[in-house]
């Protein structure tokens, strides 16, 4: 109860886009990663990041969570300047962003409880509070049968899934997935897009997903999370996800932006090469 | 590649800076809200009671060598009963922080530089960052406090447990009085002499920590960098701990008069 009073008090409101990029330029000893990027994910979207590797996809969701800062141009994240915030401004900001890395970037020498529980431990929360909110994060991944494990014991399928459980526990404004399939086989990818899904058809969180998986992309956009038989469905008619938009990089520049018909619908040549 | 000095230098300079930056954050960290006590104590515990085996060795055995040396060398000019001041003067005011500080620096300087290289290069630290706590306050302070606090006692344990080793040495093999020997101690050591010995693992302390930290935090290039990164902790740290031991003991010589 207390963290949802806090969680309450920290999601602020805020006006227009979750995420806005006003050409963002960044670059690493002389190699252009991102070249002046620019665009918009509105408040309740699920943008899908798509591209090539190498063309800058992590590096800009890194930028999203202020852990990089652009060379140039603004960037605004649940209606703040995050690139004219200092860090320990942004620490803040952050409590209000959940995020799962590549790797999943789990503490190997902490439990799965004190993974997931890390934030919560870090606002003070008091340990009954802190134990039923793990539980409920954990039963949402579908591994509550880990909670006393350690890192080095799971599985690379579970570990993404403990990230995703740590990421979602404060029910934050806006998560980041980098590349949460990364590596693992399909049955697994398959469990974590549906776990995506949920999240988004659930509780609605604003979203940004770097895949490099097409089937995964387009599961996204094309199935939705049935609460009545609680599992993930096709979206009847053949339709799409209204709220599940692409964005497509390649060597640093946007070459996308648009809705899934439109995205499948593309004149452009390199575009239908790369989704052939 | 061609070698470019400018660009060495100011890779060097880049480096100090951000060493600098580095420590001036973590001093700030220790001085407002919040403080990671539990880190603290755990680090306390990990640095100091962990290097405990190591320092009593080091400070006994270079305690009982430094008798035997000393009578040597004193036993030309009939001064063997002077053993006990050279033994007590030498392990309080020099090899007591000093040996302390580069056992220290040995094991954990690099424990630190590999720690923290692991978690950079497995993300951790953007991780810790992701999730809002600020890796300088949780990470680097509590490692420097802990460090800075506990190698104070442990080169006060080195200097008494070289002077045991001395005793043992100079009643056993040299046939001084017990008390003899810890009357000369007693009064061979003055006021500066002591906080001599106490200032120097002040800085060494920092130096271990700061610099374990700085090569820690920095590492990039996967398991090749961390074992690079805690290569060049040790080194650092140990050459710089000799250096401000130099410098220090020029300064307070200076302000003591001894």
């Amino acid at each position: 109860m207390i963290i949802e009073e806090k969680n309450a008090a920290d999601s602020q409101h805020f006006e227009g886009p979750a995420i806005v990029f006003d050409d963002v330029c960044i670059g690493f000893e002389g190699n252009q990663v991102l070249d002046h990027v620019s665009f918009k994910v509105e408040q309740g979207e699920t943008r899908i990041l798509l591209g090539p590797a190498g063309g800058g996809k992590s590096v800009l969701l890194k930028l999203c969570d202020g852990l990089l800062r652009p060379d140039s141009g603004k960037i605004f994240v649940l209606g703040k300047e995050i690139t004219a915030m200092r860090e320990r401004d942004l620490f803040a900001l952050r409590h209000r962003i959940g995020m799962v890395f590549q790797e999943s970037a789990l503490f190997d020498s902490m439990s799965v409880e004190d993974n997931v529980a890390y934030l919560l431990h870090e606002e003070r929360v008091p340990e009954e509070e802190v134990r039923k909110r793990v539980e409920e994060a954990l039963a949402f991944v579908e591994l509550s049968a880990a909670i006393d494990k350690f890192p080095s014991e799971l599985s690379g399928g579970m570990r993404r899934r403990v990230s995703i459980a740590r990421a979602i526990i404060t029910q934050p404004d806006l998560i980041l997935y980098d590349s949460p399939t990364g590596g693992l086989d399909p049955i697994t990818s398959t469990t974590i897009i549906e776990l995506v899904i949920r999240q988004r058809d659930e509780i609605g969180t604003t979203s940004v997903m770097i895949t490099h998986r097409l089937q995964d992309a387009f599961m996204l956009a094309t199935h939705c999370y049935n609460s009545a038989s609680k599992k993930v469905e096709n979206i009847s008619g053949g339709g799409v996800d209204k709220t599940t938009k692409f964005l497509v990089l390649n060597e640093g520049k946007v070459v996308f932006d648009g809705t899934t018909q439109e995205l499948t619908h593309s004149d452009d040549p390199w575009i239908k090469d790369y989704l052939a | 590649m061609s070698f470019s000095p400018v660009l060495y230098t100011k890779r060097i300079l880049a480096s100090v800076q951000e060493y600098s930056l580095l420590s001036a954050r973590a001093f700030r960290s220790l001085a407002t809200p919040p403080i990671y006590w539990g880190d603290i104590f755990t680090q306390m515990d990990s640095i100091g009671f962990g290097s405990l085996p190591i320092v009593i060795l080091t400070g006994f055995f270079t305690g009982c060598v430094l008798a035997l040396q000393s009578a040597s060398a004193l036993q030309q000019f009939g001064a063997v009963s002077k053993t006990a001041s050279l033994v007590s003067l030498s392990m309080v005011k020099e090899l007591g922080p000093v040996l302390t500080g580069l056992m220290v620096s040995g094991r954990n300087a690099s424990g630190i530089a590999s720690e923290l290289g692991s978690m950079k290069v497995t993300e951790q630290i953007d991780a810790m960052r992701a999730l809002g706590t600020d890796p300088v306050r949780k990470l680097v302070a509590p490692r420097i406090f802990a460090t800075v606090f506990m190698l104070e006692f442990l080169s006060i344990l080195s200097a008494f447990m070289g002077i045991i080793g001395g005793w043992i040495v100079s009643v056993g093999l040299l046939g001084l009085k017990s008390s003899f020997y810890f009357h000369e101690t007693y009064f061979s050591l003055y006021f500066a002499d002591v906080w001599q010995g106490l200032t120097k693992p002040v800085f060494f302390g920092y130096i271990i920590a700061s610099v374990g930290c700085y090569f820690g935090i920095t590492t990039s290039g996967g398991t090749q960098g961390v074992g690079k990164s805690t290569t060049r902790a040790v080194v650092m740290s140990s050459v710089m701990i000799i250096i401000v031991d130099f410098l220090l003991t020029k300064l307070l010589i200076g302000i003591f008069g001894r």
